[in-house]
């Protein structure tokens, strides 16, 4: 088993170095540098030497070596590093929106598990009937729905029924609070959009739950228990969820994982400082530095979810380590 | 798995096998895969729509109107104009068309790419599928949007484009789980006879391997399909994808729609039930044909 | 002028009783807090160095400046007030080369300090002169600049090289905060991450990506003023953020500016709680041809383009869906040198009979050799309003005449680099955009790729060059006026070097209880918020 931990803690350095050579490269493939972004707004009349001036301030006349050794030792130490646009610490920047970012994925987390194990559950037993296809539809429908779009819809369903109910428009707070300084500011502001990203992310478990279980209740324990005389929702309890939950609980982990990193584009929508705007504007910016290490941050949580998952599953079945 | 792979192709649904009368086939079909049949009848609309848009479409999804802008749904413009007084429903019908296209291409292109990529992994083994898992894996990680706007940036915006940008992540996905079906056939003797014989490589991965992996691969395409047309919306949402006047899904909701979803709201409503309706549709059609592909789920 | 005026009558009258205030009927309230809404990220605190609106709009309510544009009267283009000074901004001496401000000795930053004239040549120096290793954006805007020396703690004197009507705009320029040198002097970078100066509000907080939040400077120098308690600002980019932000309350104004159909939105949504004031914007959007590529080097098909584009119509339908509106030439419209309505109309691409337009295009394109349903590709900005809304009306009008064109859209670095460095496009969006309006200097777009930075036609005209300067150095009006309008016609049709399409125009719906900010015609300017209350 130890061995099994340390090759694949082992594999983990080439996909996190080919991650970070990916990165540095696509972002110097980009035309363009934060000088030209920073000085060329409208409100500027700048020459070359200025420019170069910036470009010196900014580490990227720097040697391509050079740059790409600074990020790596960085990287190694765990140091982040300088936001190229705001001059702050990255560990600083990221730290300020990696609260808001958490608690969406949590709440999104929770509402998933919530609806989709019971609902899972329910179509499975019942396959084949109208209640197991109008959860898959249900399902299937959450899948399909771009999640921006339906924040975009929230935001206008809320601003029409309030305007129609009480005569004045309510619309979410823009501006996060922590949730013990001020819950209920916090809750109106998050809950929308961890519903709009809640609901693919329990379609996706629904599905898992469902096809899992399927296969479980195929299974000869589930047979003898069956022959036995046990009571179904024994059996279904005790015997079959229980042995269902393994894929369940990787694929609620895996997207815990991409919701840290991924909620690019409902951010936007609901205006909210994540690490998904952050990386948006990281980007446009061209904030080397900040874009590096907001990729570095992602992939490596997105790497070690795996790990984690893998490594669970080697110790439930040993034949795996060996494979 | 072998034997349902090789006798029946994905077309099954819309065919099912002869002797028995047609109508009634489809009708059991339809008993027996409601859902799917559903979908179906979604995906046949949709590329209907889209092949035939000249012809259905009512007003011309490029020209300017400024006479007709933000007209709200009535008799002559069922859905609508936007702001440049464009009617909504002949853009969605168009739409449609560059959904289909991105759609199917890059889901073609991904799932191929994986395909042939998974099995040369799970075949030549060792070093190769080492040193190529590492970088399945990394692509497997690395944020979508950041290979998307370094596509756009270095090759520009546009429907070839974006094609490309959508495909790169699929490659691995396909990748993963081609070679690990690939792996549990490579085993099996009929391949080590073949090897024994000495026949090539491209000889034995060409007619022996490829075939049995062929019931993944179409399940993950049509599974590509709709996510591709998802990505395609949130990529051009986010400004990184097909460009105005071109009509696409993605783009009507981008701008003017959110800007004014109050006062126009069939500008945000529409191209948006547009894409859920399609990739529900995919999905669907996907989800029967994996059930019928997949013996292992398929109904006792 | 009349039409920057226009729909602001509420405005005025709040203006009229900030003139009068002790004893009005429209008194100012005191207190509250402005909640106002930045559409932007800023890069940091120090105005010196950044270059957009997203550091003025949070920080310049911290800072005094030198010299600034009259608060009360921001649409005119001449009228400046020097805040610091004793009396008036100084008329220069010594022959034009040599302005003396004398500095009051009241003014306190916000640590308690005082602030003396060694503090302001400190922040010029830094500006002008900038020391290694820091940034100077607008160093470019004072190379008449020789000397500047504070010869006691309430003297400032700035000695020319030689006499320029340009020198009290640049030193009028919103980013110029003035800092205090004793902190310059430990830190050239302090000012980047941290806010300690002099103006009417005192720095609370600022979270990145958050917020930033200011309080009332008690000892603000201007008696009476700032009347409100505080500020607070959210930053969110998304423009139907922004207006439901407004909508919702969540806010009570922006200060950039909003698209016709949101402020209609708002003003059906909210009636009278909800005030409009719009003007001008000191903004030119324009198509730039890439005069080195076929067939764009030649003048008929640059011409055709022009000609093409049906400007009056696009006012009228335009002005409805994008932040643009008023036909101009090369000048900020209203200003005295900008063209009358009769000498543009003579302008090709500028006539009133778009059908006559259209069939010149059509000839001019048939003649140069330019086949029916040529294609080329239109670079453009990924960014909505109103770069992409005006792009998509051009591609409809080009296509009138028989041209048909693909949009490669980028985001914004790469679409500069495009424009200034690469030149790698058929036909490009472009845009002049400035603060102090001041033609003279703002027309330098429109010169020789080898004497401007911010021409991007890769054409060298020296006959343009010829007459820039020769109207730079004419201190006449009226032959100022004439020399531009030959260059208008030099840049715009002989050569149609440059197709400029629509001036932008700055719509601010604003929460009716906001009151004493008056709308200019830059979003850089009148954002110190000493002057500003709130009626609840």
């Amino acid at each position: 088993m130890y061995q099994y931990i340390i090759k694949r803690l082992l594999l983990v350095i080439p996909t996190l170095f080919g991650a970070a050579v990916l990165v540095f490269l696509l972002l110097r493939l980009i035309p363009g540098d934060i000088c030209d972004m920073r000085l060329a707004g409208e409100g500027g009349l700048v020459d070359e030497e200025t420019l170069n001036t910036c470009r010196a301030i900014m580490g990227i006349d720097k040697s391509l070596w050079l740059q790409f050794v600074d990020f790596i030792w960085g990287f190694i130490r765990f140091d982040l590093g300088i936001s190229m646009w705001t001059g702050q610490p990255i560990s600083y920047e990221i730290g300020l929106r990696f609260h808001l970012s958490l608690q969406v994925a949590i709440m999104a987390t929770l509402s998933a598990i919530v609806i989709s194990i019971p609902l899972g559950t329910i179509s499975a037993i019942k396959q084949n009937t109208w209640i197991d296809y109008f959860v898959r539809a249900f399902s299937i429908a959450g899948i399909a729905i771009p999640s921006f779009w339906l924040g975009i819809i929230i935001i206008l369903g809320l601003l029409i029924t309030t305007q129609y109910f009480s005569g004045t428009p309510w619309m979410p707070p823009i501006q996060f609070k922590p949730i013990w300084e001020d819950p209920m500011h916090n809750l109106s502001q998050l809950l929308w959009p961890a519903i709009a990203t809640g609901y693919r992310y329990s379609a996706v478990a629904t599905r898992m739950t469902r096809s899992t279980l399927l296969e479980v209740l195929r299974e000869d324990y589930v047979r003898t228990a069956r022959a036995k005389g046990l009571l179904e929702k024994v059996i279904i309890n005790r015997h079959a969820l229980k042995n269902a939950m393994l894929p369940v609980v990787t694929v609620i982990g895996i997207e815990f994982a991409f919701l840290m990193g991924g909620l690019v584009v409902t951010e936007q929508v609901f205006n909210l400082n994540g690490l998904g705007k952050l990386f948006v504007e990281a980007v446009d910016h061209h904030d080397f530095t900040l874009t590096q290490a907001l990729v570095m941050v992602v992939v490596t949580i997105f790497v070690f979810t795996n790990l984690i998952v893998d490594i669970f599953y080697a110790w439930l079945d040993p034949r795996i380590r060996y494979s | 798995m072998d034997a349902v792979s090789q006798t029946i192709p994905g077309k099954e649904i819309e065919e099912p096998a002869a002797s028995k009368p047609w109508l009634v086939s489809l009708f059991d079909l339809i008993r027996q895969q409601p859902l799917g049949a559903a979908g179906a009848f979604i995906v046949i609309i949709m590329v209907f729509l889209a092949v035939f848009a000249n012809l259905v479409a009512p007003f011309d999804p490029i020209v300017n109107d400024y006479g007709s802008m933000h007209i709200p749904p009535d008799g002559t413009h069922w859905l609508g104009t936007d702001q440049f007084g464009r009617d909504v429903l002949s853009r969605l019908i168009y739409g449609a068309r560059t959904a289909l296209v991105v759609g199917f291409v890059s889901a073609f292109i991904g799932a191929t790419a994986g395909l042939v990529l998974g099995v040369s992994s799970a075949y030549f083994g060792g070093l190769f599928d080492l040193i190529f898992q590492r970088v399945m894996d990394v692509f497997m990680a690395f944020p979508l949007i950041i290979l998307a706007l370094a596509v756009v940036s270095i090759f520009g915006t546009g429907v070839e484009n974006l094609i490309i940008a959508i495909t790169i992540p699929f490659i691995p996905r396909c990748a993963r789980v081609v070679r690990s079906s690939a792996l549990s056939i490579r085993e099996i003797p009929y391949v080590d006879a073949a090897r024994a014989l000495g026949f090539n490589h491209r000889r034995i991965i060409l007619r022996h391997m490829v075939p049995n992996v062929m019931a993944p691969y179409l399940i993950m395409i049509t599974a590509f399909v709709g996510q591709a047309i998802l990505l395609e919306a949130s990529l051009t949402f986010l400004g990184l994808g097909v460009q105005e006047p071109t009509p696409a899904w993605g783009l009507m909701l981008q701008g003017g729609a959110e800007e004014y979803a109050e006062s126009a709201p069939w500008m945000a409503i529409f191209p948006g039930l547009a894409i859920s309706l399609a990739v529900f549709g995919f999905n669907l059609f996907g989800d029967a044909l994996r059930d019928v592909l997949d013996p292992k789920l398929r109904s006792q | 002028m009349k039409r920057i005026n226009r729909l602001m009558s509420f405005a005025i009258a709040t203006c009229v009783a900030i003139g009068i205030s002790t004893g009005g009927a429209m008194a100012q309230k005191r207190g509250g807090i402005l909640k106002y809404i930045i559409p932007s990220n800023p890069p940091s605190a120090d105005g010196h160095r950044e270059t957009t609106f997203g550091t003025i709009h949070p920080f310049a309510q911290y800072y005094s400046v030198l010299i600034r544009i009259n608060p009360s009267n921001p649409a005119s283009t001449t009228d400046f007030r020097c805040d610091l000074c004793v009396g008036d901004v100084p008329k220069a001496t010594n022959y034009g080369k040599r302005f003396t401000f004398k500095i009051r000795d009241d003014v306190k930053f916000h640590d308690g300090s005082k602030l003396t004239a060694k503090d302001i040549k400190a922040s010029f120096d830094r500006i002008v002169n900038p020391p290694k290793g820091v940034l100077s954006a607008r160093k470019a805007y004072f190379l008449m600049v020789d000397s500047i020396s504070a010869p006691d703690d309430t003297t400032i004197v700035f000695d020319l090289k030689y006499p320029s009507g340009a020198f009290i705009p640049a030193v009028a320029m919103p980013y110029n905060f003035i800092y205090a040198k004793k902190l310059l002097d430990k830190d050239q970078h302090y000012y980047e991450k941290n806010v300690m100066g002099s103006g009417p509000f005192m720095f609370v907080e600022w979270q990145p990506g958050a917020f930033i939040k200011g309080k009332r400077n008690p000892n603000y120098y201007r008696k009476g003023q700032p009347y409100l308690d505080g500020t607070e600002a959210i930053f969110a980019k998304k423009q139907s953020i922004n207006v439901q932000a407004i909508r919702g309350g969540r806010a009570y104004i922006q200060f950039r500016g909003f698209p016709p159909k949101s402020r209609d939105d708002l003003k059906k949504a909210l009636g009278d709680k909800l005030t409009v004031q719009e003007s001008d914007w000191n903004c030119v959007l324009m198509v730039t041809p890439n005069s080195k590529r076929k067939p764009f080097d030649d003048a008929r098909v640059r011409r055709a383009l022009s000609l093409a584009i049906d400007r009056w119509g696009g006012s009228k339908y335009l002005s409805k869906i994008a932040i643009v509106k008023t036909v101009g030439g090369v000048v900020f419209p209203g200003h005295p040198l900008a063209a009358t309505k009769e000498e543009l109309q003579k302008i090709p691409g500028f006539w009133p009979d778009i059908k006559q337009s259209r069939a010149e295009a059509k000839r001019l394109l048939k003649e140069a050799g330019v086949p029916e349903g040529f294609e080329f590709e239109f670079h453009n900005r990924g960014v909505d309003q109103p770069y992409k809304i005006v792009g998509t009306w051009l591609i409809d009008q080009w296509r009138q005449v028989g041209l048909k064109v693909k949009q490669r859209v980028q985001p914004s670095g790469p679409f500069y680099a495009t424009l200034r460095k690469k030149k790698d496009f058929d036909v490009s969006m472009d845009f002049n955009c400035q603060s102090i309006v001041n033609p003279l200097l703002d027309v330098s777009k429109y010169l020789s790729s080898d004497v401007s930075g911010s021409s991007n036609g890769q054409y060298v005209d020296r006959e343009v060059d010829e007459m820039f300067n020769k109207m730079n150095r004419s201190g006449d009006p009226v032959e100022q006026r004439k020399i531009m309008r030959a260059y208008e016609t030099r840049v715009l049709d002989e050569k149609a070097w440059a197709l400029p399409t629509l001036w932008w125009y700055r719509i601010i719906p604003h929460h009716a209880k906001v009151k004493g900010w008056k709308i200019s015609p830059s979003h850089y300017l009148n954002l110190d918020l000493a002057n500003v209350w709130l009626d609840e």
